[in-house]
């Protein structure tokens, strides 16, 4: 195998007429890694403060079929979630992510709701997770995967349910990377530290397979319900 | 898959007289609300597109001229992260690599994501031949999967089939099921389709998928879907496997961050698809889900070859689809007339780049130059260029029939002779305006019956362009 490494790199140096790169070279290639430089950011969220962004971001979420509420606090989230589950006659049985952000909702206000926590095997119906950000540019939920965030209550519930603080809202995409490496020691996303999943969730799972026809619940989740968490203290990223 | 692009006259002629299958390709009727229209809509949306396309092209041509320092600094984070990355040469190598890490781990069945160069290397048949079951789980990939067919186009697999083709062959592959249930509507195929799927996701041992991107800043590859059924593939079973090709690279999250802003709204008019995801390496210490093995295939297949070359171009193709999607021809006859993997035009340029001029010479000629692909296309890829390209090869190397090369000779010998030229297509518009007069247009015309079998030859009005404009120039100046 190190053969074909050996002759696949020296093919594709011949074929660009040159050795490996000399060291300068090498080294500009390094600096665009060290600071990444951004392209042309779509002008949609520039200037818009907090709760200008929330909104876009809302906007958008619902434009892609996802549902959105906005509460005042961790305190009103079991209410938002409970009463989000009767109104479409869901069972109450809840697979839910063991985040910090999610042991802080006071659950036992609605003692019907059952809370389990851990990851999904395929039985829940609901799975429960908190987002690492919101980017308002397209109306996206971004989760990172982590001890207390497993990515199976992302795709095996039929119904997602994502708590997502307001002071996680971000502009692009751009935005997020930021809010993801200054969540890291060194503030680099290089291998180990760049969490092993990433989602960009738009919306719910959908198809268009059969004559061109958009049908939701494809493969994953058939509802996407979003809970805007607008108390500043509800926190920033983790 | 074994090419048939050598016959590709003869899947035309069957493409045409396919009832089902011109019903099906009535999505591309343009101006409707088909995906070319879609992607319309989303660029009118985003003022920013051309930027974005442009910066785009740049990201990629960068990573290419540099290509052999991105893919070792790709493979320094991966394995960094736990993960293997294995090199591989041809089909030959990558299908024995994932062969031999499926057998490590003891596996059965293997579901399978969405890969372009999954269909490149035929892993399917390989995996089937060597006694491990591979599943596909997006729904196109599904059914064209059981009907034993390739998927006809490189995002929407099965666009050329109808709804009651699916529930026939729904009927036949799902006979666990009552056989009376109604199944007229996507919705119940979808459901059913589902269904099945989901237990398959559970006990699959391996997941394939393919891989949209290569980040050379983190070591992640990312793919993109709409169904989620990628995420499944790769997060349940005890290995995931990435089939990426070297072209993948690109240098980091904000670079990626560009190139997806041109992805989707190409590919099906979205401003984002459902599920983009980003993975690196196998499951983490105190993680409590996913793959325990990580592993990335990085196929050469021809690619390095390119290089340096004119075709280094189609390199840039980040596979949206757009340019079939808005293609006269591919809306005629569909992605199975060409013969191989990659069908419309970025397949007429790139399946000759790996398969050979020799073995798809027809491809290259499949385009009527009307730009529109290139027009289209978020990598900005000259694509009827490229085309040129390899029509002047099947000239050079003589690859074209004795009848076509006279025929282009005795075109050239008149071209260069200017008076001739004129006097002989003022002879031919005098003719057949003539012959044409009554009906405006033929039939049957000897010599052109490939036009006309399938469509009228509009007549000449009897004068050449060049006649007329003179003629008009003239009376403006008695005017």
């Amino acid at each position: 195998m190190s053969n074909a490494r050996t002759q696949i790199l020296d093919g594709i140096r011949r074929s660009l007429k040159r050795g490996p790169l000399d060291q300068a070279a090498a080294r500009a290639l390094e600096m665009r890694l060290e600071r990444p430089l951004r392209g042309p950011v779509p002008a949609r969220t520039r200037g818009l403060d907090r709760d200008g962004l929330v909104r876009l971001f809302e906007r958008l979420a619902l434009e892609v079929n996802a549902t959105v509420v906005r509460v005042r606090d961790l305190d009103a989230v079991p209410d938002a979630v409970a009463d989000f589950l009767a109104a479409h006659n869901l069972p109450a049985d809840i697979a839910m992510a063991p985040d910090p952000l999610l042991d802080r909702v006071p659950w036992h206000k609605r003692p019907l709701l059952n809370l389990r926590r851990g990851r999904s095997h395929g039985q829940d119906a609901v799975g429960l997770s908190a987002a690492f950000a919101g980017i308002a540019e397209t109306g996206t939920l971004m989760l990172a995967s982590g001890v207390d965030s497993p990515s199976t209550l992302n795709f095996l519930p039929e119904t997602h349910v994502v708590v997502l603080p307001a002071a996680r809202v971000v502009g692009p995409i751009e935005d997020a990377w930021d809010r993801l490496r200054a969540a890291q020691p060194g503030e680099q996303l290089a291998g180990p530290t760049m969490p092993r999943t990433v989602n960009f969730i738009t919306g719910p799972s959908r198809t268009g397979d059969i004559e061109q026809k958009i049908l939701m619940g494809a493969h994953g989740p058939r509802r996407l319900h979003i809970v805007i968490v607008e108390d500043e203290s509800a926190g920033p990223q983790p | 898959m074994q090419p048939t692009s050598h016959r590709f006259k003869e899947n035309v002629r069957g493409a045409l007289a396919d009832a089902a299958l011109q019903r099906a390709l009535r999505f591309f009727d343009f101006g409707q609300a088909g995906l070319a229209e879609r992607r319309r809509q989303a660029v009118a949306k985003l003022p920013e597109f051309e930027a974005l396309r442009e910066q785009a092209k740049a990201i990629k041509d960068h990573t290419l001229a540099n290509l052999d320092w991105y893919l070792e600094r790709f493979e320094k984070n991966c394995t960094a992260a736990g993960g293997h990355v294995h090199w591989c040469r041809d089909a030959e190598e990558a299908r024995q690599t994932v062969l031999d890490i499926c057998r490590r781990v003891g596996a059965r069945t293997v579901t399978k994501g969405k890969s372009m160069i999954g269909e490149e290397i035929a892993i399917n048949d390989f995996l089937a031949a060597n006694g491990i079951e591979p599943i596909e789980t997006d729904l196109g990939e599904y059914i064209v999967q059981i009907r034993h067919e390739a998927p006809s186009h490189i995002i929407a697999p099965a666009i050329h089939l109808t709804k009651d083709q699916v529930a026939a062959s729904f009927r036949d592959t799902h006979k666990q099921f009552d056989p009376a249930r109604p199944l007229e509507e996507p919705r119940a195929l979808l459901d059913e389709a589902r269904g099945v799927l989901r237990q398959k996701f559970l006990e699959a041992d391996v997941g394939i998928t393919g891989a949209n991107f290569l980040i050379a800043e983190t070591g992640s590859s990312i793919i993109v879907t709409n169904e989620g059924n990628g995420d499944l593939t790769q997060l349940l079973p005890k290995a995931h496997i990435v089939l990426a090709s070297l072209e993948k690279v690109v240098p980091t999250l904000e670079d990626a961050a560009t190139i997806l802003r041109v992805l989707a709204r190409s590919a099906t008019g979205q401003e984002m698809s459902v599920y983009t995801t980003f993975s690196t390496g196998p499951r983490r210490p105190g993680d409590l889900d996913g793959p325990g093995e990580y592993h990335v295939i990085l196929l050469d297949n021809g690619r390095s070859q390119l290089l340096g070359t004119e075709f280094q171009e189609i390199l840039r193709c980040i596979r949206c689809g757009a340019c079939m999607n808005n293609c006269p021809v591919y809306a005629s006859i569909g992605g199975h007339a060409y013969g191989w993997v990659y069908p419309g035009p970025m397949g007429a340029v790139l399946t000759p780049s790996l398969i050979g001029i020799e073995n798809a010479r027809h491809l290259p000629n499949a385009s009527t130059f009307c730009g529109r692909c290139e027009s289209v296309c978020p990598m900005k890829i000259p694509l009827p260029k490229l085309m040129r390209h390899y029509r002047e090869q099947e000239y050079e190397r003589r690859l074209a029939p004795a009848t076509v090369r006279m025929g282009l000779a005795a075109w050239a010998f008149l071209a260069r002779r200017p008076a001739l030229y004129h006097s002989m297509a003022r002879l031919a518009a005098g003719v057949l305006g003539r012959l044409g007069r009554r009906h405006g247009s033929f039939f049957n015309l000897p010599l052109a019956t490939g036009w006309t079998a399938t469509r009228e030859m509009p007549a000449p009005q009897g004068k050449t362009f060049q006649a007329q404009w003179r003629a008009r120039q003239r009376s403006k100046g008695r005017r």
